[in-house]
């Protein structure tokens, strides 16, 4: 077990260093640069900046220049805004985004997991048929639809939430509902059919001839079992969702770190990108790791990863 | 006696398939009595019907501007009203309706030939395998997407085939973790254990026991992949990739319908009700075609 | 569903529902300060290295310069109350306002124009606006490395006096003394802490207002500078800078008053918010055009250039698709700017070239041009950079295109630096294009076209264009310069190098109560005397 978990972590380093190498190629591939803009720098202003932020260096220099701050754990200065570095972007941004996410996957996992579960108990019943609607709509309504239509429900129909910003608890509620929604749909789709087959194994139905309760066969011995791809679902997700989404963070003007995954690349931010998705990746490969740790936890049948 | 093989002949191919077509008729017969699943399957033909046929008999194309006719709410004229540009919505939305199956239908072939059967192997062999495989799902999870998309827009000439290789580089990797997991769990089962002490081969094993015993997972994601795959499609055409303007996805219209959501809702409902009606559809079609293929529904 | 769970999800609601009704305590009139929306975040708040509107928009009211553009563009003493300049034009004495401070009290000097414009030229800075300094006396050879700091024609006399020595006569150089690329900075401060504007409490300006708070990709929150040797016409005791990149969130909040003035409203609302009496437009120096590229076929003959600029129906695509009461442009350069005699317009005088949406004209020329009803043109391809606006307008033109010439042009969109890229290699054919001036002259958009221009994205070479816009940079004679500009202006059109489409304005959502706030027609808003009814 110790030496399966210590080749899995030099394996996550290795996973990251492919990561940043590839992310550095591409993004150096890809036409336009930090200082590409409408209005063309004259060619010895754009030597300056480029002498400046060291761009002129040839890429295998600039790469092993990249390693080297990274090892301090400087990520390096941001090309697109002055004087401030990457470390000061991620580290004020991703409280904020991790607090929205927190709130969206706690919301998806309390909503989704009871509603699958009702859906599976109540098969092709009322209750099942409404769960099923409800996610089927929800996972066909993407979170930039919905954001827009909490505001215009919410803010602008109603007025009793602010239809964006953040600041006091009541700035999180609708960001934190769209974030939600699909997530909470697929959540609930995927406890009902897993819990559907568990339902259907021989082990289950012995406890059902014993007269167990219901309930308590769902929450003892189905529920267990059943969450397997749940978890595989949020080992990811989470992931993803702490670190931000880019929709809702600009539609609701959230500060969070999710709006710089996208306009990161828009703007050839080089050091930005590279920080972000190293920051990403670590927390992906982190989740993943969990995931499969909670497999063991989950089905005890399951073998380590890296044991044969 | 004459040991030669004989000559296959009509009857007996018919004779050899006949238990396997059994099987299919079984799967048929039970899908067909799944009233949710039919429904399903009518509302996709529908929509597809639509898509082919809509565009043709509409008086007008999708490209037909009337400018001094932008923004009309629906009426006789125009059943779902127009466009900033004064276009026909409703003919916008059938010939969309082209663009996104097509797009829900190779996200569907890509999660299945490449994600299942990645997840697949990954799970059943395990071990090194298994480590080497996952740490590439975490590698391509980790890059990102933006990123190659823009390359992709630079390397290859503009239209569908592009949005496709962009779903074909990522769009897998949700469904190879979930069907792995799945596998992984599976694997250890006394009915697998047993088919592999009686001999059964990998390719039997992944493909006779353990992915269909897997169909709940992989449906569910499926269906959330398809209406996934539609907006991601919106989201490259705004990179560039994707056919070109005037042409439009659902989910383009459903992105633009969203900015004009205020002054005229109509805008967005019919490209959202679309693609809510098709995702019903796959959902119950989804949801039947497991009962109906899934072994231990046999029972 | 069991009781447990039906408990669980029964709190869950009540808990939210319970959220809802707690918030729901916003007053419906605002504060008693404005709000305001202006877009992005901002790159730096440093005006030496800033170059956006956002950016220049915070700045205008954090910062002063030399001189001010009153809303006709004619500059105004400012931090300098009065100047002198000598007979060629060479020469600039300004005098500084006695008792003129910095938010923290400390005297703004010529010491600190000096230093801020010299670090600005400076080749190790790296500021990319440095070649808004190229005016000065050895500027651009100083930001070259071919000189020193002391060889540029900028010096502080003494506290309150600064020489300026320019590089040739420039007649607009007084206006160019408003631009935030001139703006002081604080020496002392800056000498002592490079990385002074990242911080509200580090950030001293000499503007009407000063900053306490910097929420990035938030807020911006200003108050009034008590230092500011104005400040008796400063009404407004706070600014709360509202920063996001989304129309439709800007929307949002105003129409959930949240914001009582956003810079960026979506178009589709334009209609709604003028009958709501909300919607302010005024007048913008730029221009919306299609750049032809004059190498690649077919669009190498003017022929097949002018018949596509006269096939567009400029008015139709205002009246449906802007909606901004945007100017129709038969010309290259935007009104708004003076010409040769005080109170002239530029364009006035000029005059439209051609008329919009000539179709007969257009389909003559096409067949002159040997493609009649467009039989035999090879494929164009029309290149947008990804926005709504220019989808819809790319659009419209496909289609006139299509309906009055036969022509069938491709559209395709590009993300931002891909499309900015490939227009200014002119690897493409027809290229959407915006300009807005840089400077109240026409020769910001006129010198857009000389030969090797970075701009030059149309690839147009024209000897008796450069030889013209020469002439008109080398004298300080506004007779002399105007001629030569109106006479570019002409062969540019002629040429049909590119399909001008409308002059821009600025479209401002803006309540009815905001008063006293005035804009400049290069963009930027000045807060300073603003007040709410």
């Amino acid at each position: 077990m110790f030496k399966s978990i210590v080749g899995r972590i030099l394996s996550m380093l290795l996973v990251l260093w492919v990561i940043i190498t590839v992310t550095f190629v591409l993004m150096h591939a890809i036409p336009g640069g930090p200082f590409t803009a409408e209005k063309a720098l004259p060619e010895a202003v754009m030597k300056n900046i480029e002498a400046r932020y060291r761009l002129n260096d040839p890429l295998p220099k600039q790469y092993a220049d990249y390693w080297a701050n990274l090892l301090r754990g400087d990520l390096g200065p941001s090309f697109k805004y002055e004087s401030r570095s990457v470390n000061e972007i991620i580290a004020e941004g991703f409280p904020v985004s991790a607090e929205l996410g927190l709130v969206a996957v706690t919301l998806s996992v309390l909503i989704g997991i009871p509603a699958g579960m009702a859906g599976a108990l109540y098969q092709n019943r009322w209750p099942d048929h409404l769960v099923m609607l409800l996610a089927t709509v929800g996972i066909s309504v993407p979170s930039f639809i919905l954001a827009t239509l909490l505001i215009f429900c919410f803010a602008l129909w109603l007025r009793i939430l602010p239809a964006a910003m953040w600041g006091s608890p009541e700035y999180v509620i609708l960001p934190a509902l769209a974030l939600a929604g699909m997530p909470t749909a697929f959540i609930a789709r995927l406890t009902r059919s897993s819990m559907l087959e568990v339902l259907a194994q021989d082990y289950i139905r012995t406890a059902r001839a014993k007269g167990i309760a219901p309930f308590t066969i769902l929450w003892r011995h189905a529920l267990k079992n059943a969450l397997l791809p749940v978890v595989t679902y949020l080992g990811p997700m989470i992931a993803a969702i702490f670190t931000g989404s880019f929709v809702i963070e600009s539609i609701f003007a959230i500060p969070g770190l999710g709006r710089h995954f996208v306009t990161s690349i828009y703007n050839r931010d080089y050091t930005v990108i590279l920080g972000i998705t190293v920051f990403y990746s670590a927390l992906l490969v982190l989740m993943n790791f969990l995931v499969d740790l909670a497999y063991l936890w989950l089905d005890p049948r399951i073998k380590p990863e890296g044991e044969d | 006696m004459d040991f030669s093989p004989l000559k296959p002949t009509a009857e007996m191919l018919q004779k050899q398939t006949r238990p396997h077509l059994g099987f299919r008729q079984d799967a048929w017969l039970r899908l067909k009595k799944n009233r949710a699943a039919l429904a399903g399957l009518s509302i996709i033909v529908f929509i597809s019907l639509l898509a082919v046929f809509g565009p043709m008999i509409s008086p007008y194309s999708y490209s037909d501007q009337t400018l001094a006719n932008a923004n009309q709410p629906p009426s006789a004229a125009h059943w779902f009203g127009t466009d900033n540009l004064g276009r026909d919505l409703a003919t916008r939305v059938c010939y969309g309706a082209r663009i996104s199956l097509a797009i829900g239908i190779v996200a569907s072939l890509i999660n299945l030939g490449i994600g299942v059967l990645y997840g697949g192997i990954s799970g059943y062999f395990g071990g090194r395998i298994d480590s080497v495989m996952m740490r590439i799902v975490d590698i391509l999870y980790g890059i990102p997407l933006l990123l190659y998309v823009i390359l992709l827009m630079v390397v290859l000439k503009p239209g569908l085939l592009n949005v496709f290789i962009a779903l074909g580089l990522v769009y897998w990797l949700r469904m190879a973790r979930i069907v792995r997991a799945q596998v992984l769990g599976l694997k250890e089962l006394e009915f697998v254990l047993a088919a592999r002490v009686l001999g059964a081969s990998p390719r039997r094993l992944i493909f006779g026991h353990l992915l269909p015993n897997s169909l709940g997972p992989i449906i569910v994601t499926l269906t959330l992949s398809i209406p996934e795959a539609i907006f991601i499609e919106a989201f490259l055409s705004f990179i560039g990739l994707g056919v070109s303007a005037p042409m439009a996805s659902w989910g383009v219209l459903a992105s633009e319908g969203v900015v004009t959501l205020r002054s005229y809702p109509f805008q967005l409902l019919w490209p959202a009700v679309a693609i809510s009606l098709t995702m019903l559809g796959f959902n119950f079609l989804g949801d039947g075609l497991r009962d109906a293929l899934d072994p231990r529904m046999r029972r | 569903m069991s009781r447990k769970q039906a408990t669980a999800l029964a709190v869950i609601l009540f808990l939210m529902l319970s959220a809802l009704t707690l918030s729901g305590c916003g007053s419906k009139s605002g504060p008693k300060y404005l709000r305001v929306s202006v877009g992005a975040e901002p790159e730096t708040l440093d005006p030496r290295k800033s170059t956006g509107i956002p950016e220049s928009t915070v700045q205008a009211q954090l910062f002063e310069g030399l001189t001010t553009l009153d809303a006709t563009n004619k500059p105004l003493p400012a931090m300098a109350e009065r100047w002198e300049i000598s007979p060629d034009g060479l020469r600039y004495k300004f005098f500084l306002r006695p008792g003129v401070k910095w938010s923290n009290g400390d005297p703004v000097t010529a010491y600190d124009f000096e230093y801020s414009w010299k670090t600005t030229l400076s080749p190790e800075f790296g500021a990319k606006y440095s070649y808004q300094l190229f005016y000065l006396k050895n500027g651009e050879a100083y930001n070259k490395g071919l000189t020193t700091a002391d060889q540029v024609g900028v010096k502080a006399l003494d506290d309150r006096t600064l020489e300026v020595v320019l590089e040739k006569p420039t007649a607009y150089f007084l206006s160019l003394t408003s631009f935030h690329t001139l703006y002081p900075v604080p020496r002392r401060i800056v000498e002592a802490n490079p990385k002074w504007a990242a911080e509200p409490k580090t950030l001293i300006g000499n503007g009407p207002f000063k900053i306490t708070n910097w929420v990035h990709n938030s807020r911006i929150e200003l108050v009034k500078n008590d230092q500011y040797w104005d400040a008796a016409k400063v009404k407004m005791p706070k600014l709360d800078i509202i920063l996001t990149e989304s129309s439709s969130t800007e929307i949002a909040m105003f129409d959930n008053n949240q914001i009582d003035m956003g810079e960026n409203a979506p178009p589709a609302e334009y209609p709604r918010l003028k009958k709501e009496g909300r919607l302010q437009i005024s007048p913008y120096l730029g221009t919306y055009f299609f750049a032809f590229n004059v190498e690649k076929t077919p669009l190498d003959n003017p022929k097949v250039r002018q018949a596509l600029s006269l096939a567009i129906d400029r008015q139709a695509i205002i009246t449906n698709v802007v909606k901004g009461e945007q100017r129709v442009a038969l010309a290259w350069v935007p009104p708004g700017l003076v010409d040769a005699t005080p109170g002239s317009d530029f364009r006035t005088i000029g005059g439209d070239y051609f008329k919009d949406a000539n179709f007969e004209i257009a389909k003559k020329l096409l067949a002159e041009a040997g493609y009649p009803e467009g039989k035999g043109l090879p494929a164009i391809e029309l290149i947008y950079n990804t926005h709504d606006v220019h989808k819809a307008i790319a659009e419209a033109v496909q289609e006139m295109w299509r309906k009055t010439l036969g022509v069938n042009v491709r559209l395709a969109n590009q993300e931002w630096k891909v499309f900015i890229n490939t227009r200014s290699k002119g690897a493409y054919q027809i290229a959407r294009h915006g300009w807005i001036g840089d400077y109240a002259d026409p020769m910001t958009f006129l010198d857009m076209f000389e030969t090797g221009s970075g701009n030059n994205d149309s690839q147009y070479k024209n000897p008796r264009y450069d030889t013209l816009i020469r002439l008109a940079k080398s004298t300080g004679n506004q007779e002399i310069r105007m001629k030569a500009m109106h006479e570019a202006e002409r062969l540019l059109m002629d040429d049909a190098v590119i399909a001008p489409l409308y002059f821009y304005t600025r479209v401002t959502m803006v309540k009815p109560n905001v008063k006293g706030y005035h804009r400049s027609v290069l963009g930027h808003v000045y807060f300073k005397e603003a007040y709410l009814e």
